[in-house]
């Protein structure tokens, strides 16, 4: 029943990348539109994530559960050294989620708009950026529970170069997923050239920051380049992330728009399995050298089986729902909303 | 302040803010049901309108709420670190229930506010139903979480490791029944009179009236009936917190010394160094017949709790007098609503009997956010009752007091502007909802 709960861990994290991060990645993409296109990009963006961002979001809180319940004390570990980032990835998500739909239930539409506007575009941002840096350092081997100052045990278990280029990387995949993603739901060729450029832009800047996670890697002596390319199917796995780029480009020249979306989703996948695949079943990396482990670190049996099925039983009723949803309001069948 | 009471102060405040929402998320999709069933049945505009009016209302209002209990998930563990690595897989079965029941309505949501006029009529109702289905489901089962807090089970504590856990049993345990049940009619009873009241007050300004007559009557039904069963289920909390918590029922009452015949003390001044309340109405045996269903049985009192195990008794007392004044009111307001429907149809349209709902809106919430204080302070100071102190819990990070007060500007300003875009959605009814004269 382990591993049916570790399954779910990964497949919610996964999710919460892919779905919460295109969501994530539509208000950045806001924040970095020219003002004249503004408007038209908030219209769409809103007529695609509008019905589903909140159970994009639900990933999230499905991940925490699992940890608190199957996995305590790497829940409680991350809480205490992870405090501050945490902190201001739930300022973000509060912050995101009311912009969002403050600015659409708004019953007048007036100054507050550009209120509106700045905090949901700035938000998105901040949020992936966090959420980013604490996953660089879980694994960056900067946490000390031992620590008694405030600097070493609160601030550098995070800020470091290579958990804030994972940040940065983060938050480029986000952008990129959201612009593979609506480049599909507009009709208009004008807007539809738009997303491919912002796609363009933000595929450059993906790997410009992966670039620099390598970099920063090096220089705090994490052996990044070992992990991934030291085993045959990390390496697998970043040759094929690769080859599906240049088909993506490819058919993005050609100007294919669904089949777009698997590729991009297909790249993400290949990434987050090339960085958690090494390490299992440790997640996260001690500065002692020590590792807390999804297989040592669970919780007690019984908690384990109960979970595994709640999540089983869980899954039944939200899948159906959830593709059911997503289906219903894909843009062809969609009327604008009024 | 410390970073202790920091810790709790927010921790506080945080679940003060997210119940107001949570109860709006659990009632509101009923009375939306209802309406919109009225318009699926009659064909009358005005339903149609009433339902979209209170979807878009609830849209903020839920994703408020939606995103202050993404918060409380991580708070849980970003201020009791310690609680949360002993506690989680032990109380965590309703937490993963729960995030089953929060999807779903996330999911019916998204088909509810977005499936206007694109799915079958009746499917598209069946959805709001769902909202509130698992809304409540969600609440029930959060509800049962906090109960196990005050009456863990499923586990023994023995040599300080917690062993032979038994998640099932932990989630019902002996408080998750009569606390639910509880929580669960006083969200109709708060929501439903805060909605009414607003209703009543356009009504009272004479602006589309029989919008808001239809509007008013809906909430005003739940949130009478609702009113009328909340001192049952009060009772039945009180018996089982006699028997489970008798510390916490001793400063509920303010009750120094152990007695026969107990008396019920109504008011008052608590003075907690010389053990006594002044200037109180005391009602002789009252108070051991709540309790324990007759005049006589002696009720514990403070007297035979360690000091260092007793909570504050101030806050839980006076908390426990404004939800008990609060609750004996509404009751009294939902009699004469029912003698009105009944019996004096006159009545229904008079402006006195609006004004009494008017002040009354928020009363339902002072209530709801006393009788959490209740709960919560009077469980101090166990963070798991008998078993773990609150203190021995909190995060060793310090400067808490820094996050506390950002959380209280974030919330602060976060009320504020829900406020003022209900004021707004209020306000625009006119224009966007009901164009009849």
């Amino acid at each position: 029943m382990i591993y049916v709960v570790i399954a779910f861990l990964w497949a919610a994290i996964w999710l919460y990348l892919l779905l919460g991060g295109a969501d994530y990645g539509a208000g950045i993409i806001e924040l970095f539109t020219s003002k004249s296109n503004k408007e038209r990009t908030r219209i769409t963006l809103y007529r695609a994530i509008g019905p589903v961002w909140e159970a994009n979001h639900m990933w999230l809180i499905i991940a925490i559960v699992i940890l608190f319940v199957g996995f305590p004390e790497i829940y409680s570990t991350m809480s205490v050294n992870m405090h501050i980032p945490l902190t201001v990835m739930l300022l973000g998500i509060i912050a995101r989620g009311t912009a969002f739909t403050f600015r659409h239930y708004d019953a007048v539409v007036d100054d507050m708009q550009h209120v509106y506007n700045r905090i949901f575009a700035y938000s998105s941002f901040i949020t992936p950026l966090f959420l980013g840096i604490i996953a660089g350092s879980a694994v960056s081997g900067r946490i000390d529970p031992e620590a008694t100052d405030f600097l070493s045990a609160y601030i550098y278990s995070w800020l470091d170069w290579f958990s804030v280029s994972v940040g940065l990387f983060t938050v480029t995949i986000c952008g990129f997923l959201a612009a593979i993603y609506l480049i599909g739901e507009t009709d208009s060729k004008e807007e539809k050239r738009m997303f491919v450029s912002k796609a363009l832009k933000l595929n450059i800047a993906a790997v410009v920051c992966g670039a620099l996670v390598f970099l920063a890697a090096t220089y705090e002596q994490i052996p990044l380049l070992d992990w991934v390319f030291g085993n045959i199917y990390g390496t697998l796995a970043i040759i094929a992330a690769t080859l599906s780029l240049i088909l993506l480009w490819y058919m993005l020249y050609k100007g294919e728009s669904k089949g777009i979306r698997i590729l991009a989703g297909f790249q993400v996948t290949m990434i987050l399995f090339t960085t958690t695949y090494r390490h299992f079943p440790n997640i996260v990396i001690l500065k002692n050298g020590g590792y807390l482990s999804l297989l040592e670190h669970r919780g007690h049996d019984k908690s384990i089986e109960t979970l595994g099925w709640a999540l089983l039983i869980g899954s039944i009723f939200i899948l159906p729902a959830l593709f059911y949803l997503i289906y219903s309001f894909q843009k062809r069948k969609a009327n604008v909303h009024g | 302040m410390d970073d202790f009471m920091a810790a709790r102060s927010q921790m506080a405040l945080s679940l003060g803010f997210h119940i107001i929402f949570a109860c709006i998320g659990m009632v509101m999709p009923f009375f939306m049901a209802v309406s919109h069933f009225y318009w699926l049945r009659t064909k009358d505009e005005i339903y149609k309108n009433l339902t979209k009016a209170w979807s878009k209302g609830v849209a903020i209002l839920f994703a408020t709420g939606a995103v202050s209990g993404t918060v409380l998930s991580f708070e849980l563990g970003l201020l009791w670190p310690e609680f949360m690595k002993h506690a989680g897989p032990i109380f965590g079965m309703p937490f993963s229930l729960e995030g089953t029941a929060f999807f779903i309505e996330a999911i019916a949501l998204g088909f509810f506010l977005y499936g206007w006029d694109r799915f079958n009529p009746w499917f598209h109702w069946f959805t709001g139903v769902i909202v509130g289905v698992s809304g409540l489901a969600s609440g029930i089962l959060v509800v049962a979480a906090n109960a196990w807090m005050n009456s863990p089970a499923g586990f023994d504590y023995v040599n300080g490791e917690y062993i032979n856990i038994d998640p099932v049993a932990a989630m019902f345990n002996d408080a998750w029944f009569s606390q639910a049940l509880h929580m669960c009619i006083a969200a109709f009873v708060a929501t439903g009179f805060a909605v009414a009241g607003l209703h009543a007050l356009m009504i009272l300004k004479g602006k589309n009236i029989r919008f808001h007559n239809k509007a008013f009557k809906i909430a005003a039904i739940f949130a009478t009936v609702a009113a009328v069963l909340q001192p049952l289920s009060g009772d039945i909390s009180a018996k089982d917190v006699a028997q489970r918590q008798p510390a916490k029922l001793a400063a509920m009452e303010a009750h120094f010394h152990t007695e026969e015949a107990a008396p019920l003390i109504l008011g008052g001044i608590v003075d907690e160094e010389k053990k006594e309340v002044k200037y109180a109405i005391k009602l002789p045996g009252m108070l051991s017949f709540l309790a324990h269903g007759d005049f006589k049985t002696p009720v514990t009192g403070l007297d035979q709790i360690p000091e260092d195990e007793q909570p504050p008794i101030a806050v839980t007392h006076y908390a426990f007098q404004i939800m008990v004044g609060l609750g004996m009111i509404m009751l009294l307001i939902s009699i004469i609503y029912f003698v009105a429907l009944w019996k004096k149809p006159e009545w229904l349209t008079s402006r006195w009997l609006l004004k009494l709902f008017v002040a009354a809106t928020p009363m339902g919430y002072i209530a709801v956010e006393a009788g959490w204080t209740v709960t919560e302070v009077g469980r101090q100071p166990w963070i798991i009752h008998g078993v773990m102190r609150t203190a021995d819990a909190v995060t060793p990070m310090p400067g808490i007091i820094y996050s506390f007060y950002m959380y209280t500007a974030i919330y602060v300003s976060l009320s504020i502007i829900v406020i003022f875009m209900l004021y707004r959605q209020i306000k625009m009814v006119d224009k966007l909802y009901d164009n009849q004269p």
